[in-house]
């Protein structure tokens, strides 16, 4: 694990324009946490500094505080595992007066995720951001499969996607850029993705977890409290490149933030190649907390190797000569 | 309860795994970690990568520390006590001497240890004794009383090694099947060692069953209890939200990570029965 120094680093990454843009906003590189697994920032800052990554993606925040689900909320599966945590968290209220202060005190660029039970929650979350300097995006989660009623996923239906998007459009006023994070689990994700689009997103965050099941052959009872989670981990990675390569071939100029089973540059580049223009790692800092540096410099690697100086050179690339 | 900065102590190490032996059904595992030796306290853990780079499992595996040297003659070292039952503990004790292994550590909040001279009380389930020896080594040092009640299923299971036993002034075991100590479960023996030990504090690691067992006592005896518990972990370094306990809040119940707030905790704090937290969660 260790620290990156070398001079060789420094000649390598100024021969790459690393940097990406979402709607008006730009990023020094494409690599940022996902949100839920990097809580809001100060655990993993034990680890490295937060500045070396593109952005923190907070995780998704609620109006008001909320518990999430009982015990055990997590499954370890073949490469991947399930978690139903319920979106636990401390409200929009302490969240503003404790963990935003302290993230843009570290200069890192913040990208804040959002969740509500009502299209109305959504648009109160959006009117509490509007005035918040130093962020630099929102995220719509309108997809957490971790809610009591499948219902409530409302990237599920075209419907209820525009609802949130356009409630969140009015209330968060200037050009603060809007990501909506959308779910694997539909018929048609461009579909999905068309609708969010037409109502004004900036960009999409494509993939959230898939719902799963693990059942306890011991116990033979599911073995999440809350019955269902939300599968991630390197298991859902080709669900990931697929989903970004239909929204990107249907939708090219719309960037996308990529993520589902990153833990290497390998597996980034693939997603950028699919046509995501940031990749978000997630659950592959649960096991090591200094992933996201590592995908941030083997991905630079990787691209300098295959010769690109313009990281939006590859993006989208396997679709060339389509 | 609430640490000054998360993770404070916390550095991700490659160590060498330095000795590994069998002890019973279990396997007594040292790893040169170097400086993070200094920072370890009784009650704190580690937190351990799996498999290689082609691993299908993802997670780290947490271990409470055994012991903790500080300058050995490999330098800083931890020690683990580790039950090959599941599939990462298996891997980790089919290490050999020479090998390397990512760990994190050291995690977690530790023992509080009393201010002025108690008798202390350590109660340890199964592999669960692993953390209390370093425990009573300190509390001896600084004065206190320390009787030590360790249980398991049966006789082999007991985790208690000879130089464990040093720093103990009284031992007593249990067994469910009566084959070493007393005939039966480990709670059902502590309100006779309250009375006969004059116990003013109890300090407890094992099975959730056990903790919640020995919580009530506790409170029946209006004793303190700091108790270790287990919940199943994804990152050990409070960013997964999956190891919580439900604890009690004049507002009713808040779920604490117990790789954070935990993995020692005060047990009078803990909601332990399930189907309340249930009801307080819907409410």
């Amino acid at each position: 694990m260790g620290q990156r120094n070398s001079n060789g680093f420094t000649s390598l990454m100024t021969a790459l324009d690393y940097s990406t843009k979402m709607g008006s906003k730009r990023f020094p590189n494409p690599i940022f946490t996902a949100s839920g697994c990097a809580s809001s920032g100060q655990e993993l800052s034990q680890f490295f500094p937060l500045t070396e990554l593109g952005a923190i993606v907070t995780k998704s925040i609620m109006t008001r505080p909320r518990l999430g689900r009982n015990t055990p909320r997590m499954a370890e599966t073949p490469s991947g595992m399930l978690n139903s945590i319920g979106l636990q968290g401390p409200g929009i209220d302490a969240f503003l007066e404790k963990d935003i202060p302290w993230l843009i005190d570290q200069k890192v660029k913040v990208i804040v995720s959002i969740a509500g039970e009502t299209v109305e929650e959504y648009g109160v979350l959006a009117r509490r951001l509007r005035a918040v300097p130093g962020i630099s995006a929102v995220e719509v989660n309108i997809s957490c499969p971790n809610v009591e009623n499948r219902g409530q996923v409302f990237a599920c239906h075209p419907e209820t996607s525009v609802a949130v998007i356009e409630a969140v459009r009015r209330n968060i006023g200037g050009e603060l850029p809007i990501v909506a994070k959308l779910s694997p689990d539909v018929t048609d994700i461009v579909e999905i993705a068309k609708s969010v689009i037409n109502a004004g997103v900036d960009g999409v965050a494509l993939i959230n977890t898939l719902l799963g099941m693990v059942i306890d052959v011991n116990s033979m009872k599911p073995k999440l409290a809350g019955k269902t989670g939300g599968l991630s981990g390197p298991a859902i990675r080709p669900v990931a490149v697929r989903a970004i390569y239909q929204v990107h071939r249907a939708f090219p100029n719309i960037p996308i933030v990529g993520m589902g089973g990153v833990s290497t540059g390998r597996d980034a580049l693939e997603l950028i190649l699919a046509g995501a223009s940031a990749v978000s790692i997630g659950t592959a800092s649960f096991g090591n907390p200094q992933a996201a540096v590592l995908v941030k410099t083997q991905l630079s690697d990787l691209l300098i190797e295959r010769g690109f100086k313009d990281l939006r050179d590859a993006i989208g690339f396997a679709h060339r000569g389509e | 309860m609430i640490p000054h900065r998360i993770n404070k102590s916390a550095v991700q190490v490659s160590a060498e795994v330095i000795s590994n032996k069998k002890f019973g059904p279990y396997h007594h595992m040292v790893f040169a970690v170097g400086e993070m030796a200094a920072n370890s306290r009784p009650g704190n853990f580690v937190a351990i990568a799996i498999g290689d780079s082609q691993s299908a499992h993802i997670l780290r595996r947490a271990f409470a520390v055994y012991r903790a040297i500080d300058k050995g003659p490999m330098g800083g070292s931890i020690e683990l006590v580790i039950a090959p039952h599941g599939q990462g503990s298996i891997w980790l004790c089919s290490r050999t001497v020479g090998e390397f292994v990512d760990l994190i550590g050291p995690l977690g909040t530790a023992f509080g240890v009393p201010s002025s001279n108690a008798n202390a009380m350590l109660i340890g389930g199964g592999y669960g004794s692993a953390p209390l020896f370093a425990l009573a080594e300190l509390l001896k040092n600084r004065g206190c009383r320390v009787d030590m009640v360790l249980g398991a299923s049966t006789a082999a299971k007991i985790f208690a090694p000879l130089e464990g036993k040093r720093s103990v002034s009284s031992l007593t075991l249990t067994t469910d099947d009566g084959s070493a100590g007393i005939h039966g479960q480990i709670s059902e023996a502590i309100p006779r060692l309250i009375r006969e030990y004059k116990t003013e504090v109890i300090y407890s690691c094992g099975p959730m069953g056990m903790l919640s067992a020995i919580a009530k006592i506790a409170n029946d005896f209006d004793i303190a209890h700091q108790c270790s518990v287990e919940e199943s972990m994804a990152c050990g370094i409070g960013v997964c939200m999956t190891c919580v306990v439900p604890i009690k809040q004049e507002s009713g119940i808040r779920m604490v990570r117990t790789c954070i707030d935990g993995p020692v905790m005060d047990a009078t704090e803990i909601i332990w029965d399930k189907e309340t937290v249930t009801d307080l969660l819907h409410l």
